[in-house]
């Protein structure tokens, strides 16, 4: 598996990272290394042994539909970094 | 203002046949949100229904809600859907503040119900509408665009961010393309979104409400030239939020990209938004670079597999469809088409059907729910389910009239009395006394002291004054304090001044 450095751009560019051409070189020699160590995985999974998505192996759990307690507003907002009339206060949201 | 080229409908008509494509948006009604215990409640203060888990804190762990499945298997089932044995729960990734995980915990490849179709009628002509899927996923915040001079997105200096809505359940139904509809395309759709709704409120599991957001339609539409199967480049306008407008929108779009092909043009793939207001769409995000949300399995979320067994007791649950359902009752009501397509609009169905069902004829069931009910409920604002009266109410209202035990004009304080709250209505007319005097004897006495009050008038009826009458009904019914039968006070005056 190789990736090229485009393919880390286009990766850098969906999870909003500004990486320099240098870093891109790294990244995508690193990402290599990763790849190829998940690669071995299917050298011993053979095609009766499909991907699993989850460490248990367990379907349905759920939960009955009961209201709890919820934080306060005042817990919730105290991570803000900006507050404004009870909510979220968050930077411009499209550019110029 | 639109300042968009716009061609003739008909005459787009004419040349192109347009495929439509729905995508609908049900909010649930379950008390708790899709991934954790806090409160879904419409309209509550600002970020109060918040936790860990819906705020996308580091840590924290989302648990389905199994309410929340089993209304989304009896979606499908209404819609006549496959239901899956085996699904996960995806993530789609994507940045934006309504939500802080930076992620939507969604279905991808693997929706719960797939491969369903339903019929619907426009001016008695049956569509078939094939349904895609209909998968389960999380509502996101709502913001609030703040600076600026429209309140809108653009502009906007920051934007504030209540967070009661996210992980709220919804279910996301899509259809296939819908082909062959020609002129009727708009009309379809309207029609296929009030069967949702109406199913939807059969089922229980949603309010439904277009104007409060737990209905969304996102319609797209896409023109061929006539005898062409490839499908055109399609917009998807979004913000549509009655029925009616789904209907205007789609003709506007039409018409819009009819006047586009027909000079030659392009359409461009976007998102379009619908204006209320002025009854147009203008262009949103284009999407030429189709969108990469790097979906991917939810590594925290176990798979969802709905037994068989589950499925079929759920299946005995699923109502008639809601078309079968009112053309049976009116079997048997026999309003006409106008009267009932009012009660279906007023939502009176299930309250006359109550109301019939505990021993009232249809009419004066429909009259007492569609007039001073109906006036009722639209003075406060309020469906008439939420008036404070019952079917059986209403019927036990009707009776004391049909055995003559009270007027119609004192029914309606009795009405007005159990809306406030006193109890049943025979009950308040016993609390209160509002039999009617039918005691022959203290109402001759009435009549009799009225016409010797008033020789005048009683010699103008024995005139042949008919119309006169009515000012001695009056003073009888006021000496009675109306608890008298008017029609009854009327022939013994006319009695007493014949002889």
């Amino acid at each position: 598996m190789t990736l090229t450095n485009a393919d880390v751009a286009r990766l850098a560019d969906l999870a909003r990272l500004d990486l320099t051409p240098e870093e891109l070189s790294v990244m995508a020699g690193q990402l290599d290394v990763i790849l190829d160590a998940v690669a071995s995985v299917s050298e011993v999974a053979g095609d009766d042994v499909p991907p699993s998505s989850h460490a248990l192996d367990l379907t349905n759990v759920f939960r009955v539909d009961e209201v709890h307690q919820s934080l306060s507003p005042e817990a919730a907002l105290k991570m803000a970094p900006a507050v404004e009339d009870g909510r979220f206060r968050v930077p411009r949201i499209l550019g110029e | 203002m639109s300042y968009e080229e716009l061609m003739d409908y008909d005459e787009v008509m004419e040349s192109y046949d347009p495929a439509l494509g729905l995508e609908v948006h049900v909010e649930l009604n379950t008390h708790s949100k899709m991934f954790c215990s806090c409160s879904t409640q419409f309209g509550a203060e600002p970020n109060t229904q918040t936790c860990p888990t819906c705020l996308g804190l580091p840590g924290s762990l989302p648990v389905v809600n199994a309410k929340a499945i089993e209304s989304a298997i009896r979606i499908g089932l209404a819609l006549n859907c496959s239901i899956s044995t085996w699904c996960r729960f995806a993530r789609k990734n994507y940045f934006y503040p309504d939500m802080t995980k930076n992620f939507q915990t969604s279905q991808y490849d693997e929706p719960i119900c797939f491969d369903g179709q339903v019929e619907v009628e426009v001016d008695g002509q049956p569509f078939i509408i094939p349904i895609e899927r209909a998968h389960m996923e999380e509502d996101a915040g709502k913001s609030q665009h703040m600076g600026g001079t429209t309140g809108r997105i653009q502009g906007a200096d920051y934007s504030l961010m209540d967070y009661n809505r996210a992980g709220v359940p919804l279910i996301e139904i899509v259809t296939k393309p819908i082909m062959a509809t020609g002129p009727q395309a708009p009309a379809v759709a309207r029609a296929y979104v009030g069967f949702l709704r109406d199913m939807i409120r059969a089922l229980g599991v949603s309010d439904v409400r277009m104007e409060q957001g737990s209905l969304r339609c996102d319609a797209n539409v896409s023109l061929m030239p006539k005898g062409s199967t490839t499908l055109g480049t399609r917009t998807e306008t979004k913000n549509v939020n009655s029925l009616r407008s789904i209907e205007k929108a789609l003709r506007f779009e039409i018409c819009r990209q009819g006047a586009i092909l027909s000079s030659g043009g392009q359409v461009v793939q976007e998102t379009r938004h619908w204006h209320e207001d002025g009854a147009y769409t203008s262009a949103g995000r284009s999407k030429e670079e189709a969108e990469d949300y790097r979906y991917f399995p939810e590594p925290d979320l176990v798979p969802i597999a709905p037994s068989r067994e589950w499925v079929e007791e759920l299946r005995a649950t699923i109502p008639e469809p809601p078309a079968v359902h009112i053309a049976g009752l009116n079997k048997t009501w026999g309003f006409s088409d106008l009267e009932m397509r009012d009660v279906v609009n007023a939502e009176a169905v299930d309250l006359i059907h109550a109301t019939v069902e505990a021993g009232a004829s249809p009419q004066a069931a429909r009259k007492w729910w569609m007039t001073e009910l109906l006036r009722r409920a639209n003075a406060e604002s309020i469906s008439l389910e939420d008036l404070p009266i019952s079917g059986e109410h209403v019927a036990e209202v009707q009776r004391l009239i049909d055995s003559g035990l009270i007027s119609d004009k004192i029914a309606r304080q009795v009405i007005e009395a159990v809306l406030a709250g006193e109890g049943s209505p025979t009950q308040i007319v016993e609390d209160r006394g509002l039999t009617l005097v039918s005691d022959s004897v203290t109402l001759q006495k009435a009549v009799d002291d009225v016409i010797e009050a008033n020789p005048d008038i009683a010699q103008k009826i024995r005139e042949g004054k008919d119309q006169a009458t009515g000012a001695l009904i009056g003073q009888v019914m006021k000496q009675m304090s109306g608890q008298a039968d008017a029609a009854k006070v009327r022939e013994m005056i006319i009695a007493s001044l014949a002889s």
